[in-house]
């Protein structure tokens, strides 16, 4: 339970008013924030933060959200929850695509705000030696890392999570709202796209030829289960 | 079978439409002759009528054809028209041509004929006058017989041979000469003769014997000239006149003159004008064929060209060539089109800047919003420590942001349902699971008002394929509004899926709905009542997004009421996306109404098949009541004056039907979704009944 209460968080908004405010809701849930307000300045200030988790306004001057979601992804696997105020599908789409774990529209409430944070945090610390395995891959919950014969493939810790997820319970066929609740923390309903971009995303990375997945299996109208191994 | 048959028959034509026409078009066109006179001719028999379809039926891509093809039409009428044209004008110049050739031919004739008779006249006379007294004697006898004397039969056998022969050599072929006893006297050498072996008896007609015998002047006819030899027979002018032998008796003498050369003339003629017509026939035809062609090809273009305009391809347009009324034509075609496609486009960028607006509105609102509400929060969160009139600013500011909150997330959701960019994210899911988020989502505020929320039908999968946040969001509504307005008490969730559509109802037994209510419930910023206290502190557009989202769909909300007796929502939604709706699995006068609880106590059949309503309708349920509902309506329109229930049906029974579907854009006629319903698809609860009822009971 300490982990998250130093949590470093990186706050990528343009607004300083908003990035003021979030500074004192932040501070008062006992995370370190540490603030940009320009997209071309964003991925230095995220070097020079190592932060554990980033909240990134997607409209910003210079390079835009999209964008800098992309870079941040390109270099790290460190949490990223998206600002919106557009809760249109291709927006929130194309942000989760450039490597967004999860996304908060505006206005926002404070509390849902950290409660999201800290989902996203949450999972760094349960260390429990395992070891899974899911189709023809070899998933080290402790050592987090993937294997296939003995190559490791890069996963995001949020990919990660919805892989052991669907690799602890084989048998099982979890809808989207599970998948939800248990790798998001949602407790109530949410967006189901997050499941679905996420699984193409994870897709994309573990199977052989993901338009024929092999790993992570649709089973039409209900959701996702682990593919045979 | 006949009705099949006549049924699939444009289908089957349809399906060969690469048959060559041209093939056996006479035969089929003799065909559709008799057809046409049989059908005139035999009415009645199914076995005629059977062999009729069966005749016509490869006639149909022919006639198809003939009704579509205007430049098939123009040809075949030139042709037509052509054709009586050029025969018309080959039997006057044929029978022009015959006319003036027999003409010289007669009158030639005529005078050779007459100079015969007159010389057989003579001859006749200078035999019984004597030998020596006549000049010609050497040429009328070439013999230099003397016959003079010789009144006997033997020389008159002799003179009329000779005669026949000198009388015949001047003609040098041209013509014959015949001679023939008057009557059947026979005797005397009267006996038939005639010249280069011509049957004098069968070449001479009847007739013409009769006319030569009735007078003494010469007559004439045409015949056929049969000669002894077995030579061909041939066309012939004959004269003939009576004539007196030497001896003073009278015999019939005939000059056949062949009409060999004339009937080659005409023939000649005749060949001549018939491939003449031919030409002209088949040179007009084709004529027509170019000239339609220039025409048809431009107007086909622009057919063309406007169904392409008409599937979106705005850019498409005629080529313009020349000055004519066709380029006329294509000119004003492509300006119209050019200003649709002006317009649309205007309309495009307009839809599209009011898109932009909003998302712009939503971006710049909702984030100074967001600081607010953070804000408002951290005030709310110290409020203890605030003296109570600043606790209570903090409690009322927090409050009213949440407000304000839905209240612009409502207006972005409708203008953005406006500016049609609202998008289905259709999969199939199932109804029971978003019942029971909204369900459980709503039990606090249930508990607040002391009602319970039941839920019936979910014994079975209800799948359809929708967008579950809208879905949830629609139902959510109806559940939260059904809660509000249920003073305390039940509401019920109701499931349901039959035939291709799956319905959910919400049932409360609140306030109701006043007449003409059920219609108003749907527009922007309507309230039941205006002094009601509201306590979710709704923002009027819940129920005009839920008909929005359910209109997404291809689905329909619909709102049946009755004034304190409760009111019941229905969503219908089709099982599989783009498949029009026909009807829906739950009536939407549930059959617990004031009306028709009124009917069950009258021992009266209810109307609307409540059977349905009690269990998740199967497809038989919905079948056996389905159909008998149609006679009940006027049964219980006599049965249940209006006047007599208080609880009429909201306005005239239109009220209850309010949605439409999405892509017509169009409020449904009343009866429409049933009326579609009809034979194969009696699985879907067939409501006209219903409906009329209502109607009948509003007036």
């Amino acid at each position: 339970m300490m982990s998250f209460m130093k949590g470093r968080v990186l706050v990528v908004d343009d607004d300083t008013a908003l990035a003021e405010m979030l500074g004192i809701v932040l501070r008062g849930e006992g995370f370190e924030p540490s603030f940009v307000a320009d997209g071309d300045k964003a991925l230095a200030a995220f070097r020079e933060a190592k932060p554990d988790l980033v909240l990134l306004d997607l409209m910003l001057p210079g390079r835009d959200g999209i964008e800098v979601c992309r870079l941040i992804r390109a270099e790290s696997g460190v949490p990223i929850v998206m600002l919106t105020a557009k809760s249109d599908t291709v927006d929130v789409v194309v942000g989760l695509e450039s490597g967004a774990d999860d996304y908060i529209v505006k206005p926002f409430k404070p509390k849902e705000l950290v409660a999201r944070i800290r989902a996203r945090l949450r999972r760094s610390e349960e260390p429990a030696p395992e070891q899974l395995t899911i189709g023809d891959l070899v998933i080290d919950v402790a050592g987090h890392s993937v294997k296939r014969d003995g190559q490791s493939i890069a996963l995001t810790p949020l990919e990660f999570d919805l892989l052991v997820a669907l690799a602890r319970k084989p048998w099982q066929v979890f809808t989207r709202e599970v998948l939800l609740e248990q790798v998001w923390g949602y407790r109530h309903a949410a967006d189901t796209r997050l499941v679905n971009v996420h699984v193409q995303r994870l897709r994309s990375k573990v199977e052989k030829d993901p338009e024929r997945p092999e790993i992570v299996v649709t089973v039409r109208g209900v959701g996702y289960k682990a593919g045979p191994s | 079978m006949a009705g099949d048959s006549a049924a699939s028959a444009p289908g089957g034509s349809g399906a060969r439409p690469g048959r060559p026409v041209g093939r056996a078009a006479g035969a089929r066109f003799r065909r559709l002759f008799e057809g046409g006179l049989l059908q005139g001719g035999v009415q009645g028999s199914p076995v005629l009528r059977l062999f009729l379809r069966w005749v016509r039926r490869p006639l149909l891509p022919v006639m198809r054809l003939w009704r579509r093809n205007i430049q098939l039409r123009v040809v075949a009428t030139t042709l037509v028209m052509s054709l009586g044209v050029v025969l018309l004008l080959g039997f006057v110049v044929i029978g022009q041509v015959r006319n003036g050739l027999l003409d010289a031919k007669v009158r030639a004739s005529q005078s050779q004929a007459t100079g015969g008779f007159a010389v057989a006249k003579q001859k006749a006379d200078e035999a019984a006058a004597g030998t020596g007294s006549g000049t010609g004697t050497a040429s009328s006898t070439p013999d230099g017989t003397p016959i003079g004397d010789g009144r006997q039969p033997q020389s008159v056998i002799q003179w009329m041979s000779d005669l026949v022969e000198s009388l015949s050599s001047g003609g040098a072929g041209a013509f014959d000469v015949a001679t023939l006893p008057v009557g059947d006297d026979s005797g005397g050498g009267r006996s038939p003769r005639g010249s280069g072996n011509v049957n004098p008896t069968s070449s001479v007609p009847a007739d013409l014997r009769d006319r030569v015998n009735g007078g003494t002047t010469a007559a004439q006819s045409y015949t056929e000239i049969v000669y002894a030899n077995g030579k061909e027979s041939q066309p012939a002018l004959v004269i003939g006149k009576q004539v007196n032998d030497p001896n003073g008796r009278p015999y019939e003498l005939y000059y056949l003159f062949p009409l060999t050369q004339e009937e080659k003339s005409l023939s000649l003629v005749k060949g001549t004008l018939a491939t003449a017509g031919l030409f002209v026939v088949v040179l007009l035809g084709a004529i027509a064929w170019l000239v339609v062609r220039q025409v048809v090809t431009p107007v086909r273009m622009a057919a063309g060209i406007a169904e392409r305009l008409s599937a979106g391809r705005l850019q498409e347009r005629m080529k313009v060539t020349g000055e004519d009324d066709i380029a006329r034509l294509g000119e004003a075609f492509n300006k119209m089109a050019q200003n649709l496609q002006l317009k649309i486009q205007q309309l495009e960028d307009l839809s599209r800047m009011q898109r932009r607006f909003v998302s712009d509105v939503s971006h710049e609102l909702r984030t100074p919003l967001t600081t607010v509400r953070m804000a408002a929060d951290v005030i709310h969160e110290a409020r203890e420590d605030f003296d109570p009139v600043t606790a209570r600013s903090a409690e009322l500011l927090a409050d009213q942001l949440d407000r304000f909150e839905s209240l612009l997330a409502d207006l972005l959701e409708i203008s953005r349902f406006d500016a049609g960019a609202a998008a289905l994210e259709a999969e199939p899911i199932d109804l029971r699971e978003v019942v029971r988020r909204v369900v459980s989502g709503a039990e606090p505020l249930a508990e607040r008002k002391g009602s319970r929320i039941r839920v019936a039908g979910d014994q079975q999968p209800v799948v359809a394929e929708a967008d579950a946040r809208r879905v949830e969001r629609v139902l959510r509504n109806l559940v939260v509004n059904a809660v509000e307005h249920g003073e305390g008490r039940d509401v019920v969730v109701r499931l349901a899926s039959a035939g291709g559509a799956v319905a959910v109802a919400v049932r409360d037994y609140g306030v109701g709905l006043k007449p003409g209510e059920a219609t108003r419930v749907f527009s922007r910023f309507w309230r039941a009542d205006p002094a009601r206290a509201r306590t979710t502190g709704g923002t009027g557009l819940g129920l005009s997004i839920a008909l929005e989202d359910a209109r997404l769909h291809g689905g329909w909300l619909q709102a049946w009421g009755e004034p304190g007796g409760g009111s019941q929502f229905r969503l219908t939604l089709p099982r599989t996306a783009d498949e029009p709706l026909r009807g829906s699995p739950i009536p939407l006068e549930p059959k617990d109404s004031r009306r028709n609880r009124g009917l069950d106590d009258a021992g009266l059949p209810r109307g609307g098949g409540e059977k349905r309503a009690t269990v998740p309708v199967q497809q038989g349920g919905a079948r056996a009541d389905a159909l008998p509902a149609r006679g009940q309506s006027t049964h219980r329109m006599t049965a249940v004056p209006a006047a007599a229930d208080p609880a009429a049906l909201p306005g005239n029974g239109n009220g209850a039907r309010v949605v439409p579907r999405p892509a017509a854009g169009a409020r449904q006629p009343e009866h429409r979704p049933a009326e579609d319903a009809a034979p194969g698809t009696g699985t879907v609860a067939r409501e006209d009944s219903t409906e009329s009822g209502e109607a009948f009971r509003g007036r």
